[in-house]
């Protein structure tokens, strides 16, 4: 729309971004499934603060990259650095704790439960008192509750979803089940986002909508998100950066009109006989 | 807080003659206190300020708005759903002298161009980012807008502030004001004593039916006596409360919510936005309720709906109390004679089936219900009476600060709208349009003293536009548009509203235009309801992929041209109507929508629009061709345009001789 262009605040995509702190890199990683290489020797970095989009068509790798990122795969070879640290037999719980939360490309959310009870459970880290206090809720786990449950109504404030606040989210349509989901990775309060298709199968305003918030909660929170997406009118005005994965190899890397204008990526997208 | 409390005291006798809004505020909070004044849900929780801390709320703003360059005379455009800090910027603009322009939020930023450039608009206090990115897109038009003031912040912190102040900035400007200069508040005290009862306190754009917006003028004398008499007509007290959910730039909200509660200490309730207002409405469950027959057709639609998939028990008692009630209800509320073996059954029906009903719809504790805006069905509207909501109607405009006419307790017809309101005089002018004088009549409208000419005489009556009569009761009863009522061929009257409102009771019906000026008979425009004939469609195995192939079918059809025979018999017993009835329809393949220009943003019909647009589909009507096609242009939610091309059937309907209307009464 006309008044996004317009609106669109000076100084994003800018130059600080570029040249920020490298919040995660990944050097040299290969990941394979017996004979399958799904990954072969990719090393990019991501910067603290940007959006970068990880693109590729279908079979390249990219929600592999996601797993291994997160810690639910670990690379045959090559090291993975977060925060300045090469670390070392990641499980998803830990990279939840360090900071690291992520959507998946199918929703995975508790269908049963309410929207509110949902993105409640991304609270779980944040909670210090164990299940048996909890389960007394008196004076401290009380307490902590009410300021959880806060930080739960400010995240369903944010998202616009007060009117699903109960509604089990098995009721919902696709994009607000998407929208639920951002929500509960938000609640972990991450420093680095990872989305895997938050667009997919949604109309054009809930495209617009999602790509509202994920810029939002970029600007608002200074949250690093990496993304993978297929629409690429998307991954082009969100993006600061974009990897693209081909076959397992990265076959380019740099903003959104370099990449573009990459001869190796538009032979990928057409396809050439390999 | 306790100094600010001294403030209000002191204030009050200050003030002298209470004749505006920010005076009555200064009383409430020294009158009322810490009742409380305006509540809204935020994170789930209902966070209530008090009248001493909304009058703190609207000084600080004020002085805030101050320190910004805000002066006597300026105007301030509002634009949002109704909120607290929206409400008190009302307050804190006219606390200076300055005059609100609220707009409709969902104005496309085209429409809010014209009336923030006609309005000369120097501040803007918006909602959100939505609002602020209209703003942006059509800043370049408006050199007079200075600075746009946000709520919330979302999304926001990014963006250019240079024109640009969140409201808690503003609050914030205030507060150092306050505390480096302890002359601050009584400096306020004086701009809110400084303000006159004939001050211009708000300007209000009527929505049109034809034309740009009208700007109407309103003094605070107008919206102080029009709240007051409102509110003691009614013998509201600080213990009623409503809820705030129609747009802030409709004269009814400005008079009932923000009129009324200062007038009154009435308790103000924002939902937390609107696809929540129906659960909100049930926390809350106001004493009092405003909605337009839209809202209450809506709700019956949603009980039938409901009541088609429940299981066969509840559907049987639903029914049988039902029909209980619409024999004794209305006559029980009324407090008339009821013999007794209705009485102990309606209170039965009341337990078993009145009573949820009324909680699911959040009017449990109702005290007085009010519909306007248009004509509402006589059937709709006994069906809540029945269920033992005080429904009423009342007849009013913007030009009026709403009030005209209203239904007296105990009074209550279905087919007109009650008897002139305190200190209002009602005359009929030749051509059959109604006139009025009332304490609320508009100053002028703005910049367009042509249009304050054609509408107010020069003896000070105001043309209504609408045509109507007073019955043997003294109570109005409103036929139509004055311009629109027409006559058929035949010389016969045509009043194209009231046949379209007969129709639209219908659940399956969610619009209609009717034709037949200067025809020989009657036609008509459907609008199909989509929840309601889709839930029809589901339960009757008929699958459709859209809206356009729904109500092309041919059961869809049938439904619909059984539920007119229905009306054609009806009209053929009355006998200024039986030539109205309608020969010939046909099913839209689109809905008529405001985007498109085909209804107003208050969601009417634009008559002249939709008979210019859709021309082949009239002329099919009449000349007896059995499908016409055309295409039309719509415009999607997100701005942009696209051509729907579709085919339509039109269907012929049965007819009744007027006389055999009474011989068939007679014979069954």
């Amino acid at each position: 729309m006309k008044a996004d262009v317009d609106a669109k605040p000076i100084g994003r995509n800018g130059a600080a971004i570029a040249n920020g702190d490298v919040m995660l890199s990944v050097a040299n990683v290969s990941l394979s499934f017996g004979g399958v290489q799904a990954i072969r020797d990719v090393s990019f970095d991501i910067r603290k603060g940007e959006i970068r989009a990880i693109i590729g068509p279908n079979g390249a790798g990219k929600t592999s990259m996601l797993n291994v990122i997160n810690g639910f795969y670990h690379p045959q070879k090559g090291t993975i650095s977060f925060k300045g640290r090469v670390r070392r037999a990641m499980r998803p719980y830990i990279a939840a704790s360090q900071g690291i939360a992520r959507t998946f490309q199918n929703v995975a959310l508790f269908k049963g439960m309410s929207t509110l009870d949902n993105i409640m459970t991304g609270r779980t880290l944040k909670m210090r008192k164990g299940i048996l206090q909890q389960a007394l809720y008196w004076g401290f786990s009380r307490r902590e509750e009410i300021a959880h449950r806060r930080a739960v109504e400010e995240i369903i404030d944010f998202l616009e979803i007060q009117h699903i606040r109960k509604t089990p989210v098995g009721k919902l349509p696709y994009g607000l089940q998407k929208r639920v989901e951002l929500g509960r990775a938000l609640a972990t309060e991450p420093e680095l986002l990872l989305l895997d298709e938050p667009m997919a199968g949604m109309n054009l305003e809930e495209k617009q909508d999602m790509s509202r918030f994920i810029l939002t909660v970029r600007d608002t929170f200074n949250t690093t998100i990496a993304l993978i997406e297929h629409d690429m009118g998307v991954v082009m005005d969100l993006s600061d950066r974009v990897v693209v994965l081909d076959y397992g190899r990265k076959i380019a890397d740099g903003t959104p009109a370099e990449v573009q204008a990459d001869k190796a990526v538009i032979d990928a997208y057409l396809g050439i006989p390999h | 807080m306790s100094t600010s409390q001294a403030v209000g005291d002191s204030v009050s006798e200050a003030l002298g003659r209470l004749d505006t809004a920010p005076k009555l505020l200064v009383r409430n909070a020294g009158t009322f206190g810490t009742r409380p004044a305006i509540r809204h849900k935020d994170f789930g929780i209902w966070q209530t300020w008090t009248w001493v801390q909304f009058r703190d709320l609207v000084m600080t703003f004020a002085i805030g708005l101050r320190k910004l360059g805000f002066a006597r005379g300026d105007t301030i455009a509002i634009i949002g759903d109704n909120r607290p800090k929206l409400y008190a910027t009302f307050a804190a603009a006219q606390s200076l002298g300055g005059v609100a322009v609220p707009i409709y939020q969902d104005s496309v930023a085209d429409e809010m161009a014209y009336v923030l450039a006609h309005a000369e608009v120097r501040f803007a206090v918006v909602q959100n980012q939505e609002q602020v990115d209209k703003l942006i897109a059509i800043s370049e038009h408006l050199p007079k807008l200075e600075r746009v003031i946000y709520e919330e912040e979302r999304g926001l912190t990014a963006y250019d502030h240079t024109r640009l102040s969140a409201f808690e900035t503003v609050l914030d400007l205030g507060r150092k004001e306050m505390a480096s200069n302890p002359g601050a508040p009584g400096w306020w005290q004086d701009e809110v004593a400084q303000g006159k009862g004939s001050d211009v306190s708000v300007m209000l754009y009527t929505s049109g039916t034809t034309g740009r917006p009208k700007g109407v003028m309103l003094t605070h004398d107008n919206i102080v006596i029009s709240a007051r008499n409102g509110n003691a007509f009614d013998h509201f007290t600080p213990d009623d409360t409503l809820i705030a959910y129609l747009p802030m730039a409709w004269v009814g909200d400005h008079i009932f919510s923000y009129g009324q509660t200062l007038a009154g200490g009435l308790c103000l309730a924002c939902p937390e936005g609107p696809e929540t207002v129906t659960d909100d409405r049930r926390e809350i469950a106001p004493t009092y309720f405003f909605a337009p027959p839209r809202v209450f057709e809506n709700m019956l639609t949603q009980i039938r709906v409901r009541m088609e998939d429940a299981g066969r028990t509840k559907k049987a008692m639903f029914d049988y109390f039902l029909k209980v009630a619409s024999r004794c209800g209305e006559r029980i509320l009324d407090g008339k004679p009821v013999s007794l073996k209705d009485r102990l059954l309606y209170r039965l029906g009341d337990i078993l089936v009145y009573a949820p009903l009324r909680n699911r719809m959040g009017l449990s504790r109702l005290r007085v219900g009010y519909t306007a805006g248009e004509a509402i069905g006589p059937e709709l509207f006994r069906f809540f009476r029945a269920l033992g909501i005080n429904l009423k109607q009342l007849y009013g405009q913007t030009e009026a600060s709403v009030y005209i006419t209203l239904q007296p307790d105990g009074e209550v017809f279905a087919e007109t709208v009650g008897k002139p309101g305190p200190g209002v005089e009602i005359k009929i002018s030749e051509g059959g349009e109604v006139l009025y004088k009332s304490p609320g009549v508009f100053l002028k409208y703005y910049k367009n003293d042509a249009a304050t000419a054609e509408t107010k005489t020069a003896d000070g009556w105001v043309r209504t536009g609408d045509a109507g009569f007073l019955d043997s009761h003294g109570h109005l009863k409103i036929i139509d548009r004055a311009k629109d009522v027409g006559r058929l061929n035949s010389g016969a009257l045509f009043a194209p509203k009231y046949l379209e409102n007969r129709i639209k009771f219908y659940p399956e019906v969610r619009e209609a235009v009717a034709f037949g000026h200067g025809r020989d008979y009657v036609t008509m425009f459907i609008n199909i309801d989509l929840v309601s004939v889709g839930s029809w469609a589901e339960r009757n195995n008929v699958s459709y992929a859209s809206y356009q192939e729904l109500a092309a079918h041919p059961r869809v059809y049938e439904i619909v041209a059984g539920r007119l025979e229905e009306i054609n018999r009806s009209l053929a017993d009355e006998p200024q109507m039986a030539a109205s009835q309608i020969h010939r329809f046909l099913i839209l393949f689109k809905e008529l929508d405001a985007d498109d220009g085909e209804m107003t943003r208050t969601q009417k019909v634009r008559r002249a629009f939709i008979a210019d647009r859709y021309g082949p589909l009239i002329k099919a009507l009449y000349d007896g061709s059995q499908t016409a096609s055309m295409s039309a242009e719509v415009t999607f939610e997100d701005g942009r345009k696209g051509v729907l091309t579709g085919e339509v059937r039109v269907a012929d309907l049965k007819t009744y001789p007027a006389a055999a209307g009474a011989m068939r009464e007679a014979a069954e």
